[in-house]
């Protein structure tokens, strides 16, 4: 066992090295000199030079790898070009609203998908298990974008129940902060409750065929403890991994979410780098939440030796 | 003989397991009208993309400054956009970006998807590289990728179409990989390298057509993500051109002006989720029908 989570955390370490040279490579994408591209083609030639120097874009492309590499391990992400600034500074700065919703979006997600899985798997091919599964297949066809856009027209303008657009920073209010986040967490987690849903209720499904739930109901268990009991400490473990992928996922969908919603988040911060050719930020904000995916699934993976013998004696 | 035998004893079984037989049955018939809703869905997308200029009734582009914003009524089905657009078009039009991007995206994907899975699971000295390149590219949230590149690449359909297609390749080559591998090992791929057949036919002949259809199942998952990457990389203002008619753009323009014009949000935002709607049944029914083995498991890919 100690073998595997050895083995399991170093592969994490060349999928982090072509993370990072993705990242670098991301700059030399655009066909041409990354510097007058960042400039823009009105730039006077002697600031393009500047600029150059600046991104040490005038050095050899290795030495610039390897440079980035050190940069990297010394935790330094480098200077923003339009906030005059260090990346590292104007992400953590961003970093609350995107978290804080990206959590929420998955709390939602995991309350209302797990127990529709369940509910669907044990009253499997029933009216609820069809209007159910119905559902998720909708819920699944709305980009979460259109629903956030939808709930602000319906509880915003229509209704006039909650604020249409912004942000309340936590440390005014944890109450004002999580009203202000309902509406885009929603937007994000229920979309993604549709997937959890499907996930948990085929491995239900799967799990409740085997043979040893066959022989706890013939040893006359009631049905529950079979399938709460039972089936559902086993049908558990894929869904534990696409709540992990959700986790990430959501990250993603945080950052279309907050423009929706005039969040200023990490997606802000891109969108707006990406509108300024801002290039140390975007692979700032890019490597950040590469590198969390990574290690959230490897701690997905971790997880499964907690709750699965199996592979913890393997 | 022994055929004879073997049809009675199926239906002895068929009648003995009634009940439970009866339901998986009902549930596949099921299915596959839903599937054929969700390609019905489909084919109604496909066929206004391609009649958009015959039934689009004014140019998507014309700007109309007098009468913008106007809501919908007889001359303007679905209204007007903020500088006098006719919205109907642009969302017909949109359907055709829509169309023209998914099935681009698709196309990219598979083709360098297809290359890098054999080359890795056939050709096992690339194997290693290969995947982890492409476990780097999967570590990145596709719509954070896709928003990267766009950086880089600048505003064009056609760099939609790259930045989505890189994101998809290393879902395409993982699963030819996978089938290659098992496949590779097959006593008539064997027989075939005895009989003195060169690689690049084995490969091309034998080996690639047999690890087609989990590929053709992810396609329509790859289209639908792709419809809903390009919307939402043009709704973020990074994606195709805003002149350019596309859903995205067309709700770009409805969340700024969500109260006084709704049916820019409503008619975009319809249109959307009946594509995916029908790419994402039709996937689950082509999925039934070519590969039983995954029945029940979810596939429909989301990445934004």
């Amino acid at each position: 066992m100690k073998i595997y989570l050895l083995r399991r955390i170093l592969a994490v370490i060349p999928v982090m090295i072509i993370v990072a040279t993705l990242a670098f490579v991301l700059i030399h994408l655009a066909p041409g000199d990354p510097a007058s591209v960042i400039a823009g083609p009105y730039a006077a030639p002697d600031d393009v030079a500047k600029l150059r120097r600046q991104l040490g874009l005038d050095e050899p492309l290795p030495m610039q790898l390897v440079h980035w590499y050190g940069r990297l391990l010394m935790g330094n992400l480098g200077d923003s070009i339009f906030l005059r600034r260090p990346v590292t500074e104007a992400v953590l700065e961003r970093l609350e609203p995107t978290l804080l919703l990206t959590m929420w979006g998955t709390l939602i997600a995991v309350l209302i998908g797990v127990p529709a899985g369940i509910v669907s798997a044990r009253y499997h091919n029933s009216a609820v298990d069809q209007s159910l599964m119905g559902l998720a297949l909708v819920g699944l066809s709305i980009p979460n974008f259109l629903l956030g856009l939808l709930m602000i027209l319906v509880f915003g303008v229509w209704l006039g129940w909650l604020p249409v657009a912004g942000y309340v920073p936590l440390d005014e209010g944890v109450w004002r902060n999580a009203r202000s986040l309902l509406m885009p967490s929603i937007s994000l987690g229920l979309v993604q409750s549709a997937l959890i849903a499907r996930i948990t209720r085929s491995s239900m499904l799967d799990v409740l065929r085997e043979q040893f739930i066959v022989s706890g109901r013939a040893k006359g268990l009631d049905e529950r403890t079979v399938v709460y009991k039972h089936a559902l400490k086993n049908a558990i473990i894929p869904t534990l991994t696409v709540i992990g992928i959700t986790f990430a996922l959501l990250v993603g969908g945080a950052v279309v979410i907050e423009t929706v919603f005039n969040i200023p988040g990490l997606g802000r911060l891109i969108i707006s780098a990406v509108l300024r050719r801002d290039y140390p930020v975007i692979q700032g904000v890019v490597l950040l939440i590469a590198v969390t995916y990574t290690v959230i699934n490897l701690l997905v993976d971790l997880a499964y030796l907690v709750i699965d013998p199996r592979i913890r004696y393997q | 003989m022994s055929s004879a035998l073997g049809a009675v004893g199926g239906r002895v079984a068929l009648e003995g397991a009634a009940s439970s037989e009866r339901g998986r049955w009902l549930r596949l018939l099921f299915r596959r009208k839903i599937a054929l809703v969700g390609a019905i869905l489909v084919a109604a997308n496909v066929a206004i993309a391609v009649l958009a200029p015959a039934i689009g009734r004014w140019d998507p582009q014309l700007l109309d400054v007098k009468s913008r914003l106007a809501p919908p009524s007889a001359t303007h089905w679905f209204g007007t956009d903020d500088v006098g657009r006719d919205v109907w078009s642009r969302v017909i039009y949109g359907a055709r970006l829509s169309m023209i991007v998914g099935g681009s995206v698709v196309l990219f994907s598979f083709v360098a998807g297809i290359v890098f899975g054999l080359l890795g699971g056939y050709y096992r000295r690339f194997d290693n590289a290969l995947m982890r390149v492409m476990d780097g590219i999967m570590a990145f949230p596709g719509i954070i990728l896709a928003i990267a590149m766009m950086a880089s690449l600048g505003p064009s359909v056609i760099n939609v179409v790259v930045a989505l297609g890189i994101v998809y390749v290393p879902r395409v080559a993982r699963i030819v990989r996978g089938s290659v591998l098992v496949i590779r090992e097959t006593p008539y791929v064997e027989a075939a390298l005895a009989l003195g057949v060169r690689d690049v036919a084995v490969l091309w002949k034998h080996i690639l057509p047999n690890c087609l259809s989990p590929v053709i199942v992810q396609g329509t998952f790859i289209f639908a993500a792709a419809v809903l990457g390009e919307a939402a990389l043009s709704f973020l203002g990074v994606g195709v051109p805003p002149q350019i008619p596309s859903w995205g753009n067309v709700l770009a323009e409805g969340r700024l002006y969500l109260q006084q014009a709704p049916w820019l949000t409503l008619f975009p935002g319809a249109a959307i989720m009946a594509c995916i709607l029908g790419l994402n049944l039709f996937g689950d029914g082509l999925r039934d029908l070519l590969d039983p083995k995954l029945r029940g498991v979810q596939g429909a890919a989301r990445e934004n």
